[in-house]
């Protein structure tokens, strides 16, 4: 790896960072969608849940809430090169004489720390909601639940990005990828009494791996039992970042 | 160096074709260190896919391409420290300072920590934005960005520089200081500058020798005077309309585009 592959990869972190630190519109605005389920479902449906003897509901519901966070933030982010298209910045990352795929995985790991800072974020939120945490020692195995969660899906959004032309399929992936993905992975409703079919979608999920994941850390599950998620969840990560890598290598301007 | 003798870029035979419409049907040209070189042709007569091609954004079909002494399609990453490029639309950060863009700039093309704050000052002052460096670029006029991206490009020292269409849009105090600045930045630092641009006026007034293309291929090739000389005209504008003819040109949008599309993934092999 030479200096200018460095140079990429520390060069487009720090401007994600950067151009995340200064927006906080974007800082607030992607925190008021988790942070509305959390409320409305936690209390909404808390009463249900807990007479169908699921127990406290805001426990469940959290590691969902706080990846729900982590996966809209690493989507967007990667999807952003939409932008950078339209507004001319990609080029001057194309012309860059350093691999492509070295660009892009400093996008991804610029995006996928504003995912886990997003993440914490929502994790916090949820204190006062009425979330409590099992160990405080769980954390370091939280925060790699959602930082390979956060590697996959900005790799994703990045693969996405890379074939789209303009944001005309933006409403698209929001309905028929980003929602879905959220919905049938466990994060809001268990998964067990679901129909046949549901569950076999969730089985091939990602972010079911990640919310399972999540909630063993934070509930104090086995390390076992977590070591499985993080094997699924690594290999995926690894697969989308070279699929993204290789899709983003092939833009021509 | 190259052991090329004096040429920066040499083009040979070079296609590139989108469907059934040929873009650039067979050019070959040569760019000597150290000119000022005009590339000029109507809309859609194949300028900004021959530079998408020398600047490696754009794979040719056939023929080759070497710049200062290296082939495009061997050796990309080398071939892109040797030049800078000002595309015809900005590609600056707009949410990061002019200080930023430079800085990021300079870490992607991999200049020395020590000599990165020392160099980003020197072009910022070159261009006249060193008192705006904490601004943020969506602030800046046109003027101020075409500058910026100028300096920018310069930051990593390349012998070669390719304009797309550096003064469009831009007014004439704008248009005469960043003449100013490039006429500088050729006969002091030798820097080769290649350039495409519509104003005929601007093009005899700076360019060493002019390319005309029309269709993907090249219809004159010399200095101004040369041009003017063989076409009987007294103007280049009118040298141009005499080579090119008088129809209007439209950017044949929807097809080309429409392939452009189809295409852009790169099919080929990947890095």
């Amino acid at each position: 790896m030479n200096s200018s592959s460095m140079g990429a990869v520390w060069g487009l972190w720090l401007r994600q960072i950067k151009r995340y630190l200064r927006s906080r519109s974007r800082l607030i605005g992607s925190l008021g969608q988790p942070v509305l389920f959390l409320v409305a479902l936690g209390f909404g449906f808390g009463p249900v849940f807990q007479k169908a003897g699921g127990g406290n509901y805001i426990q469940f519901l959290t590691p969902g809430i706080v990846l729900m966070g982590v996966l809209f933030t690493a989507i967007f982010s990667g999807i952003e090169i939409i932008w950078d298209r339209q507004f001319g910045f990609l080029k001057e990352t194309l012309v860059a004489p350093a691999p492509r795929i070295f660009i892009m995985l400093g996008r991804t790991l610029g995006g996928a720390t504003i995912a886990i800072i997003q993440g914490f974020l929502v994790l916090a939120v949820s204190f006062a909601a009425g979330f409590r945490l099992e160990s405080w020692t769980r954390l370091p195995a939280a925060a790699l639940f959602m930082g390979l969660t956060a590697v996959a899906f900005t790799a994703l959004g990045t693969a996405i990005a890379s074939v789209l032309e303009d944001m005309q399929g933006f409403q698209l992936i929001m309905n028929f990828l980003v929602m879905p993905i959220f919905f049938f992975s466990g994060s809001i409703f268990p998964l067990i009494s679901l129909p046949r079919f549901l569950t076999d979608v969730a089985a091939a999920n990602p972010l079911t791996y990640g919310v399972d994941g999540l909630r063993l850390a934070l509930e104090g599950g086995s390390y076992a039992a977590m070591g499985r998620d993080a094997a699924v969840l690594t290999a995926v990560a690894a697969v989308l970042v070279v699929a993204g890598g290789n899709l983003f290598s092939r833009i021509q301007a | 160096m190259s052991q090329s003798g004096g040429d920066i870029i040499e083009v040979k035979d070079l296609v590139k074709t989108f469907g059934s419409f040929t873009a650039v049907g067979g050019l070959s040209f040569s760019v000597k260190r150290g000119e000022i070189f005009s590339f000029l042709g109507p809309n859609g007569a194949g300028k900004t896919t021959t530079i998408k091609m020398l600047t490696t954004l754009l794979r040719p079909d056939s023929g080759s391409i070497r710049i200062a002494g290296l082939d495009t399609a061997r050796e990309p990453l080398e071939v892109r420290r040797k030049f800078g490029i000002v595309f015809q639309d900005a590609s600056l950060d707009d949410e990061l300072t002019a200080w930023e863009n430079m800085f990021f700039h300079a870490v992607l093309y991999a200049v020395p920590a020590a000599e990165r704050a020392p160099r980003i000052e020197e072009m910022l002052r070159f261009v006249g934005l060193w008192d705006r460096r904490k601004d943020l670029v969506k602030h800046f006029s046109g003027g101020m960005k075409r500058r910026l991206e100028i300096a920018r490009c310069l930051s990593h020292q390349p012998d070669l520089i390719f304009l797309d269409e550096p003064t469009s849009g831009l007014d004439p105090q704008n248009r005469s200081r960043l003449w100013e600045h490039l006429r500088r930045l050729n006969s002091e630092l030798g820097t080769t500058i290649f350039l495409t641009t519509h104003s005929m006026e601007e093009a005899e007034k700076v360019s060493g020798r002019i390319l005309v293309i029309d269709g993907g291929k090249i219809a004159a090739e010399g200095t101004p005077d040369e041009i003017k000389r063989r076409t009987e005209t007294r103007t280049l504008e009118e040298a141009f309309l005499a080579l090119t003819g008088r129809d209007l040109r439209d950017d044949v949008p929807g097809a080309v585009e429409d392939m452009r599309k189809a295409r852009l993934i790169w099919r080929g092999k990947s890095r």
